[in-house]
């Protein structure tokens, strides 16, 4: 069997399993589930791109869907008439003020003509005094704005406009990261990102000021119109969300689709040859003199871009940005799950083992538990007890079934369903 | 004089207990660095097993109605290292041999390791919950000792019994192992072969044999290291999360495959992270008296905000991969 | 019967084969010398024998036992040691610690067979507390040597022992050698300064493309003028 018609089959047993999951689960239901895959997707393929084409061990993805996440909250969230008439604006230029005298700080003194000890124990202190200024002015800015406004609200734009800000703030985020970090090693760079990346979570987390942190900030809005819009205009509930769904997910499987068209030339152009190059034999191609930093940079910018815009899309999905929620198991983990599993490499399999992986991981949930409840009965007839807890535990096993299933995958397709098909190009 | 108190009980204590666990923890993934060439993400989750393994065998006893004058969670941690040891030697035949036998690459490994950290992970909360757990909550009591002061006129030093027990037990594990490796046969292997696999092969070492050690020793050591924590602090399904990025960073200051390098950033991330958060406007306040009018000592001049403790070992962490990721104690050249 | 005889072995690192059939039967009293080009499959050979190979076909014997891909952890307490070419010692222990690695599978004393090795090579014994990572490239060579004496082996395989040195220490190691050889442990070598190696060779062995080209005693190949005029350089 070729790769194509195994791509093929591949993907219409997927359909024939998402039909099944509807008629289980229901319309509603399942609108949602695909809804949410089709973002999952988009960071998956973000992933592909990091991994997939170039080798790059990024366990950080976290970092980015959560920027992306801030974004989309900043740039739709309804504007803040407090905040703007308020002092927070001022106190937050102050802030910016201070930022930009200690960056100077820091820049003047890496140009000091000086050398060894000397110079590193003044750029520490410049560091710190910098750190110091910066914090004199953010702190009472910030517990202004928590006093006053509760947060900075955000500019009441078009939720598409602040996917592409995700994107593009996740793009800068990772510009700056991979500037410094891709140099490193596979598993020191695995290592680093995902100290990065909690950095990150810790920042957007404990900044109030910004992100209204554990408070959560909802409702986002919806970029197409809502169930209560359809509602308005006589629809009956149950249908309108539907209806709301499903605008939602041809929108967003046109941002997939335009994202696979570009990503699939890019891979097969002479630009993904060269990628591919370097990652396969990365001390050939950098004596080719390829400028190989160069290029894996481009790569881990464009895969965070597309992670900024999933964590965005997914943010106006779900209607509230909540930073407390953000796991490296489903936001980190679970997306290298579906790469490898779907196969590393090629976008159709990063694409069906996103929604594969998606599926099962959220299905496991119910599925567990209508077994613990199953084997309870038994429990409680055998006069053993019942089970406690059964829904929060239930949920747990999610964790434990992705778990399982990457060590299979590892062990028995370690190419994933859908293998990158290796052409030799000589 | 209060002021050094102060500190004594507020970074001195707090930095040596949390710098024993993470020495503890990281030359176990330090040394699996060292043989088996790959980050082991499960470790945290490793000393969460090994915490609720003691944890169980602790309640039996509690049961029982057997109370000792030492904690039990350091009683019962002999039986709760072997059972930790024969899980991990389970995984490792169950998932990182066969790898390893089809010639798999160390991010290989690397990347199961992370599907056995979501199995154990689940596990352990599908069993416990994500609730706390303690166990002084089953009528042992956590005996707290007082330095009397009084001499200096300063409050006394403080520190909790299983404070103490844990850091004789980490300094008598290190010991061990020391001697372990610098004085056995077995031990002088398991350092060649972190050396030079391929030489250590080529002398007709038997490197399944190291293999098999290695997780011995690091599944002893993680559950040493989860049991004490938790008896410090609090036993929780997801303190390994919290833990291993630490672990990590403290393995990687010391440079990975460096045991004495792992002890020693484990003690530097430690004291990092208590020193982080420390309030030093409690320290500056004798001053007030002596400045002048114009200076007022914030109530809170600590270097970074409490919820922020553990970013300062991932910033250590950043800072040293990016300045040099060899570890600042001249680590080995892998 | 030879002490070690290998086949018409056939093998390679899973691709295409790099051995196309290479016969070498060595002696106890015998020091066999491989030489060849570059790419001839000479220290393939080596690792041919001590099974970081795979043998696809032909047979390798060892005082009769079979040991064609067999691992190092059974072939060294059979009699058999090897000293690779590069990273031969463990740089971060001791001298006296990386002999004791060499003597792993020993589980006797083995005090008597360092003080021996301590008197073959003196600089050792004065360096044994020291990394053996901090000696000159002559004395790591040494290290590597009394390496793999330790586990007293009846053959001894070396690739290269003379790569990187300079003129006075490849003589001293050519020295050394033919002391071991006369304490009767048998010599198999890959040498790339071919005519010296061969002048006190008892067995050459000249490969190309995989496969033995000529087979004779060392001065008998040195005089051969084909072998003079293709492999050793006129």
């Amino acid at each position: 069997m070729n790769s194509v018609s195994r791509a093929a089959l591949l993907y219409l047993g997927l359909a024939v399993f998402i039909v099944l999951v509807g008629l289980w689960q229901g319309p509603a239901n399942i609108s949602l589930l695909l809804l949410q895959s089709t973002a999952f997707a988009l960071v998956a393929l973000g992933l592909n791109v990091q991994f997939g084409y170039g080798g790059l061990f990024n366990f950080g993805i976290l970092g980015f869907v959560m920027i992306g996440g801030f974004a989309v909250t900043f740039v739709s969230y309804p504007v803040s008439k407090t905040f703007w008439t308020g002092e927070g604006p001022i106190w937050l230029l102050r802030a910016l003020v201070a930022f930009a005298a200690g960056f100077a700080l820091v820049w003047g003194a890496r140009r000091l003509p000086l050398k060894g000890g000397w110079k590193a124990a003044l750029m520490v202190l410049c560091y710190f005094i910098a750190y110091v200024v910066y914090r004199s002015q953010i702190d009472p800015a910030a517990n202004y704005i928590e006093k006053h406004d509760g947060f900075i609200g955000g500019l009441g734009l078009h939720p598409v406009l602040g996917w592409i800000f995700g994107g593009i703030l996740a793009g800068g985020v990772a510009w700056i990261i991979g500037k410094i970090a891709l140099g490193l090693r596979s598993d020191y760079l695995a290592i680093a990102t995902i100290g990065i990346s909690e950095i990150i979570r810790a920042l957007i987390k404990n900044a109030d000021w910004l992100t209204r942190g554990t408070l959560t900030v909802s409702p986002i809005p919806w970029p197409v119109p809502t169930p209560g819009d359809y509602q308005d205009h006589g629809v009956a509930p149950a249908v309108s969300f539907i209806y709301a769904r499903g605008g939602y997910l041809a929108l967003a499987l046109v941002v997939v689709a335009i994202v696979m068209f570009l990503i699939q030339r890019a891979y097969g152009g002479p630009w993904g040859r060269m990628m591919r190059a370097i990652r396969d034999n990365f001390i050939a191609a950098n004596s080719m003199g390829k400028n190989v930093t160069a290029r894996q940079l481009e790569l881990f910018v464009l895969g965070a871009v597309l992670m900024g815009i999933g964590g965005a899309m997914l943010v106006s999905m779900l209607q509230i940005f909540d930073p407390g929620s953000y796991q490296p198991i489903n936001h980190t983990f679970l997306f290298w799950v579906m790469v490898i599993v779907g196969g590393a490499g090629n976008n159709w399999g990063a694409l069906l083992g996103a929604m594969l992986i998606y599926l099962v991981y959220t299905l496991s949930g119910p599925l567990s538990q209508a077994l613990f409840y199953a084997i309870s009965g038994w429990t409680t007839q055998l006069g053993w007890g019942a089970i406690p807890d059964i829904d929060s535990r239930s949920l747990q096993m999610r964790v434990f079934v992705l778990g399982v299933v990457i060590v299979l995958a590892l062990r028995y397709a370690p190419k994933g369903l859908i293998p990158e098909v290796v052409r030799r190009e000589r | 004089m209060d002021v050094l108190v102060f500190f004594i009980n507020k970074v001195l204590v707090a930095g040596t207990v949390l710098g024993s666990i993470y020495a503890l923890g990281a030359i176990g993934a330090t040394l699996i660095f060292g043989i088996l060439r790959f980050a082991h993400f499960a470790h945290g989750d490793m000393m969460t097993m090994g915490a609720f393994f003691a944890f169980l065998i602790a309640l039996v006893f509690y049961h029982y109605g057997i109370y000792l004058p030492v904690p039990m969670g350091f009683v019962v941690m002999p039986l709760a290292m072997l059972l930790t040891i024969a899980v991990a030697l389970g995984i490792d035949k169950t998932v990182y041999a066969p790898l390893r036998r089809r010639g798999a690459r160390p991010v290989t490994l690397l990347i199961a390791s992370i599907g056995v950290t979501l199995m154990l992970q689940g596990l352990i909360r599908l069993f416990f919950g994500t609730g706390q757990y303690s166990f002084f909550d089953y009528g042992e009591t956590k005996s707290i000792f007082r330095i009397d002061m009084s001499w200096a006129g300063a409050r006394p030093i403080t520190f909790t019994q299983p404070q103490v027990l844990m850091v004789i037990v980490t300094v008598v594990l290190v010991l061990i192992l020391n001697f372990f490796l610098t004085g056995t046969r077995l031990g002088k292997a398991m350092r060649a072969m972190a050396d030079n696999a391929d030489l250590a092969q080529v002398s007709g070492i038997n490197t399944q044999l190291v293999v098999r050690l290695t997780w011995v020793i690091a599944a002893a050591l993680a559950c040493a290291a989860g049991t004490m924590l938790s008896l410090d602090v609090s036993l929780k399904p997801d303190l390994a999360f919290n833990i291993i990025l630490p672990i990590f960073a403290a393995a990687i200051v010391g440079g990975l495959g460096q045991v004495y390098g792992a002890i020693a950033g484990g003690f530097l991330l430690g004291f990092a992270e208590t020193l982080g958060v420390f309030n030093w406007s409690t320290i500056l306040r004798p001053l007030a008296g002596v400045l002048p009018d114009w200076i007022v000592i914030p109530p809170d001049l600590s270097l970074v905000p409490t919820e922020y403790k553990l970013t300062v070992s991932f910033v250590i962490l950043v800072i040293t991969l990016l300045w040099r990721p060899t570890g600042i104690f001249k680590g080995a050249s892998t | 019967m030879p002490l070690i005889e290998v086949k018409n072995v056939v093998g390679g690192y899973g691709g295409a084969p790099i051995l196309n059939g290479v016969n070498i039967a060595i002696e106890q009293s015998d020091i066999g010398v491989i030489v060849g080009p570059n790419g001839a499959g000479k220290s393939t050979t080596l690792k041919a024998i001590f099974g970081l190979l795979k043998v696809t076909s032909g047979s390798i014997t060892f005082e009769g036992h079979d040991i064609a891909n067999a691992l190092p952890d059974r072939l060294v307490p059979l009699g058999l040691s090897f000293v690779p070419q590069e990273k031969n010692v463990f740089t971060s222990m001791s001298v006296e610690e990386n002999l004791e690695m060499g003597a792993f599978t020993r589980r006797d004393d083995i005090s008597g067979t360092r003080d021996e090795i301590y008197a073959m090579f003196p600089v050792l014994k004065e360096k044994r507390r020291q990394p053996a990572g901090e000696l000159s490239g002559g004395q790591r060579q040494m290290v590597a040597m009394g390496r793999a004496l330790m586990s007293k082996p009846k053959l001894l395989l070396l690739d290269e022992p003379s790569a990187g040195l300079s003129p006075r220490y490849v003589l001293e190691i050519f020295e050394h050698i033919v002391t071991v050889n006369k304490a009767g442990v048998a010599i198999l070598m890959v040498e790339q300064n071919a005519r010296q190696a061969l002048a006190f060779a008892s067995r050459g062995f000249v490969l190309a493309q995989g496969a033995n080209r000529f087979t004779g005693t060392g001065p008998e190949l040195i005089a051969d003028p084909e072998v003079a005029r293709s492999f050793l350089g006129g």
